[in-house]
């Protein structure tokens, strides 16, 4: 057994504005299929947290179960994880969020568990604009079972063994953009030029953020005739090139070419996106489902920052929590005594 | 930038930055990798083939390996590759039935070789299997020339050195030794096919400053004066003494002289410190028994009372250097006297060449050095040939052993084909180590110890005694630990473009970030480019042709790659496979289709 990772890394790596290195973003070995799209979309976490100068401690890593669920393994072992029950990771990232809005908030989910056993927690993490990114690791199948179909599977595309699909496919980033979400991006795990900006940006938004990210799985679903393999997807691929430009940093242009538009983040960071066309407003939610549905009936897939709402409330606003996150509150705070439950009963009488 | 040609076995031959600077282009990681598995006698056989003294070179060789070693890139320093090879040396079985045999009958050619040293010796090696008569002279009692008679005993035991030399004398050498050559001529007229000499740079520079000539006796030159001591014709030296010099004859005189009775031994170098020719290691080892080095004095007079020698007075000066870097070294107005019994000045050596007659047509080029072939060693006189320090001047023993191949190649080339420019091409295997999912044929963990420091023997017993060994090597535990550190360099990263579904597994597995896919470009735009800029530009650049589906290339910088294999061992589809790349010097008589036992032992 040599499956060792070396610890040895590149003499002149970079250093972050906190001093660390890379390396302290990372996580175990991955135990994924050799070439999984997976491990990509992890590289691409470690590095927008190392860019962002993120501390480790500062972020909560969250999943369901499923071959990208196991992902949180493989990035950011200094960040705090929970591993939770199959399509219910919504819910345990609500709690977590409500008790600690400190924290930043990394979910990590699959087509499987977010358009399958999920798709019911999805719906309201979405609705309520919980403040998170959402990543889901789309390979429109169930690899940890050995490839099944799943609801993301796009109509005919066959599976392994040749058995097409009979079902629609369920979009997740223009059902999430229909039913409310703030922030929806697509990528694809085999653009990190794309994806690490997106990932980037989907950290920086105040309030639900979703990436659905084509991810495709090697093992069971990488074949000529798939929509999910890595051919196709680069042949489909209409991808509209994304800077992310940190607070306080000049703005230079990397790509040179297109319609570009910028939105200013909460946080004074710039997202700059290279639109495919000058009349798609990507802060105009009717805009964003045209041009999603346009490309796909063009047999396009249309990656890139696809609709923001920037200034929206997030749940904590809605609910008008504290301020602070609980762990940092006294005992006589969290627990003002009886006096107050009497107030409270009383109002309700 | 162009798709690398990988069918060039130079390419890879370059990954492997020990064998690729090693003159004799031994195959460094492949003995390593023998060493800790144990087998000590085919590490041996794998270094004979190639450097025909193991375990001289063990101990007393100049390691450019070292320097350029991969691991000292990754991390502080390099694999003590040197004293690996000495474990083979020291633990192996009996070899004598490995070597090879003078043919019964001889093929008629008789061959002399001036001068019993490396280079010469390793002419015979190759020469006396194919059945030339070879006739061995020197003018010392026993073979071995300069490593006998300038590297102490402490460093080189004599049974290590009469072993690996008596392996050649061995094979039916006619020893014609304590004769000396004074006619280049007079070997000639015996009618020899062909001449090598190798005869080294044997004469010590002079230092002439005032009081010379007046302190004789107590002035010695370096190198004559370690020949004494080895012969043992000189065994003490007075109590105070200076070494004037910074090589590593300087080195090896100080060491000597505090073993021959001098309490009081200081080496005095010209230069600075940094820019002293001697190996760290050897200064290091002379530091720890007591010799201050003291740098930047010039010598300005030995100074004496009625011919007894009292001390010697220096000038000491500054070391400045101009816009063109060149070195000036400026007196500070200052001088220093230094009380001393003796002196030995170890400044440098020269090659003279007063028995060889200057109308044998030999042409004499700059420096009164013969005119030799750089790449046949031939010289202007077809059937004379040169090699070791003889040839270009003062090197050392592996590039003496590397001239050696090359002239017994030349030589054998003249006397069956009349002619020497078509050399045989190397030997050169590249085979997969991949055994099973997550399991090579060699060890692909990368150990992060620290390099194991060798233990040396007490410096009081040390001192006591010329001829006690300093060094006492590994042992063989030891051995493997600092054998494990290897990073398998020759295990090639080999990539199959067809085969690439750019899948970035091996972007985001490889920890030191060596590999790309991007768009190509001209070479100084690629490594400006790459995730980790390629700046190392020694280190080339490995660039496949476009890729099926993006048209982008991969560019991999050889630079910190650490041949883990995890790059082969994350590809779904095998574009990446690591390959071991055997790669040997063609010898003498040995046609390259033929291959030797331990080139197809994978």
């Amino acid at each position: 057994m040599t499956y060792v990772k070396p610890s040895f890394r590149h003499p002149e790596a970079p250093i972050n504005d906190l001093g660390r290195t890379r390396q302290d973003y990372e996580g175990g070995l991955s135990t994924l299929c050799a070439g999984c799209g997976h491990d990509s979309i992890s590289a691409a976490i470690i590095d927008a947290c190392f860019e962002l100068n993120i501390e480790p401690h500062k972020v909560a890593k969250l999943s369901g179960i499923g071959c990208s669920s196991k992902t949180p393994a493989y990035f950011l072992s200094g960040s705090h994880s929970f591993n939770s029950v199959h399509g219910r990771m919504p819910s345990v990232a609500t709690g977590a969020n409500l008790a600690n809005r400190d924290l930043i908030y990394i979910g990590i989910s699959g087509d499987g568990d977010t358009a399958s056993i999920g798709l019911g927690q999805f719906a309201h993490v979405v609705r309520r604009n919980l403040n998170m990114t959402y990543i889901v690791e789309n390979n429109g199948c169930y690899g940890l079972t050995k490839g099944q179909d799943s609801a993301t599977m796009d109509t005919g595309s066959p599976n392994k063994k040749g058995d097409i699909n009979m079902y629609s496919p369920i979009d997740l980033a223009r059902l999430a953009i229909e039913i409310g979400a703030t922030f929806v991006g697509r990528s694809f795990s085999g653009d990190k030029q794309q994806l690490i900006p997106l990932i980037k940006a989907a950290i920086s938004h105040r309030g639900f953020a979703l990436l659905d990210v084509v991810s495709p799985c090697v093992t069971f679903n990488n074949h000529s005739e798939s929509t999910k393999s890595y051919e196709y997807v680069r042949g489909a691929n209409s991808g509209m090139p994304v800077d992310f430009v940190p607070m306080r940093q000049e703005i230079t242009a990397t790509y040179d070419s297109g319609a570009t538009c910028e939105v200013c983040m909460h946080d004074g960071s710039v997202v700059r996106l290279y639109k495919q066309d000058n009349d798609y407003d990507i802060e105009d939610r009717q805009s964003a489902l045209e041009a999603t549905s346009h490309y796909a009936r063009e047999g396009k897939i249309l990656t890139g920052l696809l609709y923001i709402q920037r200034d929206s409330e997030e749940l904590h606003d809605v609910l008008g929590t504290a301020r602070r996150p609980l762990n940092s509150m006294t005992e006589q705070q969290l627990c003002p005594g009886s006096r107050f439950l009497d107030s409270i009963n009383a109002g309700l009488r | 930038m162009k798709a690398t040609n990988t069918n060039n076995p130079e390419y890879f031959h370059k990954v492997v930055d020990c064998q690729y600077a090693c003159p004799a282009h031994t195959p460094v990681p492949e003995y390593i990798r023998l060493i800790a598995a144990g087998r000590y006698t085919d590490a041996y056989m794998v270094n004979w083939e190639s450097n025909v003294f193991p375990g001289i070179l063990g101990r007393t060789c100049d390691r450019p390996c070292e320097p350029v070693c991969r691991r000292g890139r990754v991390e502080e320093e390099a694999v003590a590759i040197c004293r690996l090879k000495r474990v083979a040396a020291d633990n192996k079985d009996e070899v004598s039935h490995l070597l090879p045999k003078a043919p019964l009958e001889g093929n008629g050619k008789r061959v002399a070789l001036i001068g019993a040293g490396p280079a010469s010796l390793t002419v015979a090696r190759d020469l006396a299997p194919l059945g030339y008569q070879l006739d061995l002279y020197d003018d010392q009692p026993l073979g071995g020339g300069f490593m006998r008679s300038q590297i102490p005993v402490f460093r080189l035991p004599p049974e290590v050195l009469d072993e690996e030399v008596n392996f050649i004398l061995d094979m039916g050498i006619k020893q014609h030794f304590q004769t000396y050559v004074s006619s280049l001529k007079s070997i000639l007229q015996q009618g020899y096919d062909a001449v090598f000499v190798g005869t080294g740079a044997p004469r010590g520079s002079d230092l002439d400053i005032p009081g010379r000539e007046a302190c004789e006796k107590s002035i010695h030159v370096g190198i004559d004066w370690l020949a004494s001591v080895a012969f043992e014709h000189t065994a003490k030296i007075g109590k105070r003494v200076l070494v004037l010099g910074g090589g590593n004859t300087a080195m090896d005189c100080c060491r000597t002289a505090r073993r021959l009775g001098g309490d009081d031994v200081k080496v005095v170098v010209r230069s600075e410190f940094a820019r002293m020719k001697a190996s760290p290691w050897e200064i290091e080892d002379a530091v720890a028994e007591d010799i201050p080095i003291i740098n930047n004095h010039v010598p300005k007079e030995f100074v004496h009372e009625d011919g007894v020698l009292k001390g010697m007075r220096f000038t000491v000066v500054n070391v400045v250097y101009d816009a063109d870097g060149k070195r000036e070294l400026v007196p500070t107005g200052e001088e220093v006297f230094f009380e001393a019994d003796e002196v030995i000045i170890a400044i440098g050596q020269d090659n003279a060449f007063p028995w060889i007659e200057r109308d044998l047509g030999i042409e004499f080029g700059k420096w009164d050095m013969p005119v030799v072939d750089k790449t046949t060693f031939q010289s202007s006189l077809k059937k004379v040939f040169f090699g070791g320090d003889a040839a270009f001047g003062p090197e050392n023993i592996i590039t003496a052993v590397a001239h050696g191949h090359q002239a017994a190649i030349s030589i054998d080339l003249f006397l069956k084909e009349g002619r020497v420019d078509q050399r045989p091409a190397p030997g050169v295997t590249l085979v997969s180590q991949k055994m099973g999912v997550h399991e090579w044929s060699y060890d692909s963990e990368v150990s992060t110890d620290d390099r194991y420091p060798v233990p040396h023997v007490s410096k009081e017993k040390a001192l006591k005694d010329r001829k006690v060994e300093v060094e006492l090597g590994f042992d063989p535990s030891v051995a493997y630990q600092e054998a494990e550190r290897c990073l398998n360099c020759d295990v090639q990263t080999v990539f199959t473009t067809s085969k690439c579904i750019e899948c970035d597994g091996c972007v985001d597995i490889c920890p030191t970030d060596c590999i790309n896919f991007i768009d190509n470009n001209d070479e100084p735009a690629l490594r400006e480019s790459l995730r980790r800029p390629a700046r190392n530009q020694d280190q080339d650049l490995y660039v496949s042709t476009a890729l099926p589906q993006t048209q982008r290339v991969m560019v991999k910088d050889e630079n910190v790659c650490l041949h883990c294999g995890l790059c082969a061992e994350r590809c779904p589809t095998g574009a990446w496979d690591m390959q071991r790349f055997f790669y040997s010097v063609t010898k003498a008589g040995s046609p390259c289709k033929q291959s030797s036992p331990l080139m197809t032992s994978s």
